[in-house]
């Protein structure tokens, strides 16, 4: 079908899959993160926002490369995973999906602060004068207040990970309905002299990126400054 | 000041003088990393001429030349592709050769895991096993047909990794994250022996021999340090060094 195999078809369902659950995952664990980073006065700020950070800086090869070592038989990840009962991540679907979290993590915590801090604190102390509880208050004045820039952390993420290659090809092994995924999957045709089967994966790849870019671009002209 | 203008023409002389030695860029495949480093620096003491070297995939390496990558000679990990290169004009004639026949070998870091006769493949309890991309690497292929030849195949399948390279796959079970697994023998050879851990060194007629060719290209036509390091390629010396690193011919 459309000049791609039956393993091009499993590695895109795998790459949504796999972007999609990073997505959820982040957000979850990006809003209180993101909360924090824009509202907190401690002098953690800034060493906790530089790891953060970290991943838009470094090679994926390198996070790859010691996520292979740390999460390994024989690194502190893997006895830890070990001791859990979940055996060591490397070549499993849960270990892209970590190594994803990671490799994403600025993409959702940094729109999600910027909102979070453009809004001021203004919204929350009105609503605490009008007794709502702070968890309360964050839920119904803050969350809707802040839902461009959810909005913009999903999809950032999402479009991110779908993008994500060193990271995979170090820990993924290429298992096929496992770990490979549309960017290996290119790779491998590239280096196998497929260049057909390449051009139709790499071809869908630009579409797809260029289509999500719009798509932001438009959503921003609607509301101004959600863009990291 | 005065100094300094003399230090320049006395360079300026040197080079001139050594303007008779050649450069050459070669594409080196990955698993001949190392002893093609040791040859380069012998061939440069020899010879005069000075080999720079690029090292990856050899996949790669035939996308890039095809793109008019300046390469002059391709030390490629198998034989088509140099056979392909020269099928579409690319390459210079009567310069492919083989200059390295490799072997594999089913190697783990745990000392005593690996039996000598490989029956390990049969009776081992291990969870996943590594070796590279059989469509990518010669070397994952010459695996492949092992496990066929064992009627392991099918068995050992779902405990399969696959490494990009050659390389990759090393690193797999050399972080341990593969107990074991099929990778060149000049990868865990040194100074012809086993450096770490237990390996089993695969019978050659198990699988069809892996040829590692070399070739001049169109570009480096009349390169006279492409045609010397072809020559020095095939000499004593550099294949006591070749030898020693594991590879046959």
């Amino acid at each position: 079908m459309l000049g791609l195999s039956a393993s091009d078809w499993g590695a895109i369902r795998l790459t949504l899959e796999l972007a999609s659950l990073t997505t959820l995952l982040l957000l979850l664990l990006a809003t209180p993160l993101a909360w924090w980073l824009a509202r907190t006065t401690s002098r953690w700020r800034a060493p906790v926002g530089a790891v953060v950070a970290l991943p838009l800086v470094l090679p994926p090869t390198v996070l790859g490369f010691y996520l292979l070592i740390t999460l390994g038989p024989l690194g502190p990840g893997g006895q830890f995973t070990q001791w859990l009962g979940l055996g060591p991540l490397p070549f499993t679907f849960g270990g892209l999906l970590l190594g994803s979290v990671i490799y994403s993590l600025p993409f959702a915590v940094q729109p999600l602060q910027n909102a979070f801090a453009a809004m001021g604190t203004r919204p929350m102390e009105v609503a605490a004068t009008l007794r709502a509880r702070p968890f309360d208050a964050f839920v119904s004045v803050a969350l809707p207040l802040a839902r461009p820039g959810f909005l913009t952390a999903a999809i950032l993420t999402f479009a991110h990970t779908v993008g994500e290659f060193g990271v995979v090809l170090m820990l993924g092994g290429n298992i096929p309905g496992k770990t490979s995924v549309v960017s290996t999957q290119i790779y491998g045709h590239v280096e196998a002299m497929e260049y057909a089967q390449a051009h139709w994966l790499a071809g869908g790849m630009v579409l797809f990126a260029f289509v999500v870019l719009l798509g932001l671009g438009l959503l921003n002209r609607r509301n101004v400054g959600v863009m990291p | 000041m005065k100094k300094l203008l003399r230090t320049a023409a006395a360079l300026f002389l040197l080079a001139t003088s050594a303007s008779h030695a050649a450069e050459v860029t070669v594409a080196v495949a990955a698993n001949f990393t190392a002893p093609m480093q040791k040859i380069a620096a012998a061939f440069t003491q020899d010879t005069g001429h000075t080999a720079t070297l690029a090292f990856g995939s050899t996949g790669k390496f035939y996308a890039q030349i095809k793109s008019g990558a300046p390469f002059q000679m391709l030390l490629a990990a198998d034989d088509e592709t140099p056979a392909k290169l020269e099928k579409e004009g690319l390459t210079v004639a009567n310069t492919r050769f083989t200059y390295a026949t490799g072997r594999l070998v089913l190697w783990s870091k745990q000392a005593g895991l690996v039996d000598d006769k490989g029956d390990v493949l049969r009776t081992g309890s291990f969870t996943h096993i590594a070796l590279a991309d059989p469509k990518l690497a010669p070397y994952g292929a010459a695996a492949v047909e092992t496990l066929d030849k064992l009627g392991l195949t099918q068995t050992l399948k779902p405990r399969m990794v696959q490494g990009e390279s050659i390389g990759q796959a090393y690193q797999f079970v050399a972080t341990g994250n593969a107990a074991l697994g099929f990778v060149a023998l000049s990868q865990v050879m040194v100074d012809g022996r086993i450096a770490e851990g237990s390996a089993w060194v695969v019978p050659a007629n198990l699988h069809s021999t892996i040829k590692q060719d070399s070739v001049v290209l169109a570009t480096g036509k009349d390169n006279p340090a492409a045609t010397a390091l072809t020559a020095y390629l095939k000499g004593d010396k550099a294949r006591a060094i070749i030898r020693s690193y594991g590879y046959e011919f």
